[in-house]
C-alpha cells in the first residue's frame, strides 16, 4: 500500500472510532481545526439518521452550515453550562496519565521553552461536558507524559461538583478508556498493525491493560460508503483541503 | 453621535498604552495596518477570546506591551510565530486565560459590576498564574467553591463589520460577541465594507443583528477590511496568504520583509 493510502485508511479508522465513542449523544460540539473529530460527529449523525435512531445535533465552530448558534462565541460555553452539550474534543501538547492536559507549553511558565497557542476553553469545558474525547494523533512519550508541565485543564477535582471530564483517549495507535473512579487510563484496543507492547513503549505514563488487547475494529462497508460520500461532502465546507485529500486518496 | 471618518483618523483615536479589545471574527485588519504604520506602541491587547494574524502582526511590529488571551494561533496555518517568540523573550506582559473567562470579564463590565462568577476552571494552573482570579465560597445557593474573574473594561473595542448606516448603526449579524465588546469598552471603533443609505433600525428584520450607534464612537469605510481573514457572509479567508505569513514570520527578518510587503498590499486592496 502507498503511504498516502495507509494515511487515508488510518484516518477512516479514526473517524469511525470517534463515531463509536460518541454513540448515544444528543449534541456534540467540535472546536476549530478539527477535521477528523468533525467527520466522526457527522458520521454518527448520518448513521443515526439511516437507522432511525434519535437525531444528533452537531455544532462545528467556524462553520456556517453546521452551526446553529446565534448568540456569538459565548453560546457554546453557556450551552455547556446548561448541560446541553454532551460531547466535545480536546487535545494537548502534553497529556498525562491522570487525564490532565497542557495546551500552554513546556518548561517554566511564563517563559516556556516551547509555547503552544493557549488553553482555549479547556479549563471550563472539561468540567462541564460529560463526554470529553481526548484526541491526539501523535502517540509518543513527549506527548503522553507522567505529569504535564502546565495544567490547562484538570481531569479530577473532588473539591468541586462537576459533570464533565475525560471519557476516552484516541491516538494514531490506540484507544484508551478513562476510568473516572481510579483516575487512570485503560487500554481498550490497538489499531492494526500495532501490538500492546508498541503502545507501552510509546506511552510515557502508566495505564491499566487487560490480559488480551483486541484490535480496533475496521469500519464496515456501509460505514465506508457513508464516509466516502455524504461525510466528505459535508466536510468540504469547513475543511476543503482535508476533504479533497481524503477523496483523492480513496 | 457616531463620527464617520477616514481610516487613518479612526486609528489615530487609539493612543499608545491603551487596552484594545479585538475579536476572532470580524477582525479589522485595515485598522491594524493603520495602527502599525502610525508607529503604535504599548497596546494592551484583550483577545475576545483568542486571536491570530492580527495579534501576531501587532506583536511582531512592536506595538504590544501586554496581552490577555486564551490562545493565539494561525489555525490551519499553525502556531503564531511572533507570539511564541515574544513569550520566550518576555517581550510583553502575558495574561493567559480561558475563553469563557474573558467573555465573563467583559460581561461584568457590561453590567457595571466588579467581577463575574464562572463555572469550571478549578484545578487549572491558570488560577496559579492569574492571581487576579479568585476562588470563593458561593455566598448563595448550594454550598461550594466558585471562581470569580474581574471585570474587563477595555479602553477601546475595534472590529470590522459588513455595513453601517449613516447614523452609525452597525450590522454585526450573529457575531454577538462584537456587541459584548462594545458594551464593555469605553469607546468602540468600527471599520465597515460600506455605508448604506437605509436606516438599519427601520424594521424588525433589519434591526435584529444590529449594534446601535449609541455604542459606536466612530466608523470608517475599509473595503476588504478583514483581508486576508474572512468576513462572515461577505468573503472567505485568503488561506494561502496566511500560510505565507506563517512561513515567513518564523524569523525576525522574514517577518520584517512580510510586513513591509503586506502594508503596501493592504493599501492597494483598500
Amino acid at each position: 500500500m502507498t503511504a498516502m493510502g495507509a494515511e487515508h485508511d488510518r484516518r477512516e479508522l479514526l473517524i469511525a472510532t470517534i463515531a463509536g465513542l460518541l454513540d448515544g449523544v444528543r449534541h456534540v460540539a467540535v472546536g476549530a481545526s478539527s477535521p477528523i473529530p468533525a467527520a466522526g460527529a457527522m458520521l454518527l449523525r448520518a448513521r443515526n439518521e439511516a437507522a432511525g435512531k434519535p437525531p444528533v445535533r452537531v455544532s462545528i465552530l467556524g462553520s456556517e452550515q453546521h452551526n446553529f448558534f446565534t448568540n456569538g462565541s459565548v453560546e457554546l460555553f453557556d450551552c455547556a453550562a446548561q448541560g446541553r452539550v454532551d460531547a466535545f474534543f480536546l487535545g494537548g501538547g502534553q497529556i498525562d496519565g491522570h487525564g490532565n492536559i497542557n495546551l500552554v507549553g513546556t518548561g517554566d511558565y511564563p517563559k516556556t521553552d516551547v509555547r503552544w497557542p493557549g488553553s482555549f476553553g479547556s479549563a471550563y469545558l472539561y468540567h462541564l461536558v460529560p463526554r470529553v474525547i481526548l484526541f491526539r494523533e501523535e502517540h509518543s512519550p513527549r506527548v503522553f507524559v507522567p505529569k504535564v508541565d502546565f495544567i490547562s485543564a484538570a481531569a479530577h477535582t473532588p473539591e468541586v461538583a462537576r459533570r464533565g471530564g475525560p471519557h476516552a483517549l484516541l491516538t494514531n495507535m490506540a484507544v484508551f478508556d478513562f476510568d473516572k473512579a481510579r483516575g487512570r487510563f485503560r487500554l481498550r484496543s490497538v489499531h492494526p498493525p500495532y501490538a500492546a507492547t508498541d503502545i507501552r513503549a510509546k506511552t510515557g505514563f502508566d495505564y491499566e491493560e487487560p490480559n488480551t488487547v483486541p484490535f480496533t475494529a475496521h469500519p464496515d462497508a456501509a460505514t465506508l460508503a457513508l464516509m466516502r460520500g455524504r461525510i466528505l461532502d459535508e466536510l468540504a465546507e469547513s475543511y476543503p483541503t482535508f476533504a479533497r485529500s481524503m477523496a483523492e486518496a480513496a | 453621535m457616531t463620527d464617520i471618518i477616514a481610516l487613518e483618523a479612526l486609528a489615530a483615536r487609539i493612543a499608545p498604552g491603551q487596552s484594545l479589545a479585538i475579536p476572532v471574527t470580524g477582525v479589522s485588519m485595515a485598522a491594524t495596518c493603520a495602527l502599525i504604520e502610525s508607529g503604535m506602541t504599548g497596546l494592551k491587547l484583550v483577545c475576545v477570546p483568542v486571536s491570530g494574524l492580527q495579534a501576531d502582526l501587532l506583536i511582531g511590529a512592536g506595538s504590544v506591551g501586554a496581552i490577555e488571551t486564551s490562545a493565539v494561533t494561525l489555525g490551519e496555518a499553525g502556531g503564531a510565530p511572533r507570539f511564541a517568540a515574544g513569550v520566550r523573550g518576555g517581550a510583553f506582559a502575558l495574561s493567559d486565560s480561558t475563553c469563557p473567562a474573558i467573555l465573563a470579564g467583559l460581561l461584568a463590565a457590561q453590567k457595571g459590576v466588579p467581577f463575574m462568577p464562572i463555572a469550571g476552571i478549578v484545578g487549572s494552573d491558570l488560577l496559579r498564574v492569574r492571581p487576579d482570579w479568585k476562588v470563593i465560597d458561593s455566598p448563595v445557593g448550594e454550598p461550594g467553591q466558585v471562581v470569580v474573574v474581574p471585570a474587563i473594561a477595555p479602553d477601546v473595542a475595534l472590529f470590522h463589520a459588513p455595513e453601517a448606516d449613516r447614523a452609525g448603526n452597525v450590522r454585526i449579524g450573529r457575531r454577538r460577541e462584537l456587541a459584548g465588546m462594545a458594551y464593555a469598552a469605553k469607546r468602540t471603533l468600527v471599520t465597515v465594507e460600506r455605508i448604506v443609505a437605509r436606516n438599519l433600525l427601520e424594521t424588525e428584520d433589519s434591526a435584529a443583528g444590529v449594534l446601535p450607534s449609541l455604542y459606536v464612537d466612530a466608523v470608517a469605510v475599509a473595503e476588504h477590511g478583514s483581508w486576508p481573514l474572512p468576513l462572515q457572509g461577505e468573503y472567505d479567508g485568503d488561506d494561502a496568504e496566511v500560510a505565507r505569513y506563517a512561513a515567513m514570520a518564523r524569523t525576525e527578518e522574514g517577518f520584517r520583509a512580510y510586513l513591509s510587503a503586506f502594508l503596501t498590499r493592504r493599501r492597494q486592496v483598500a
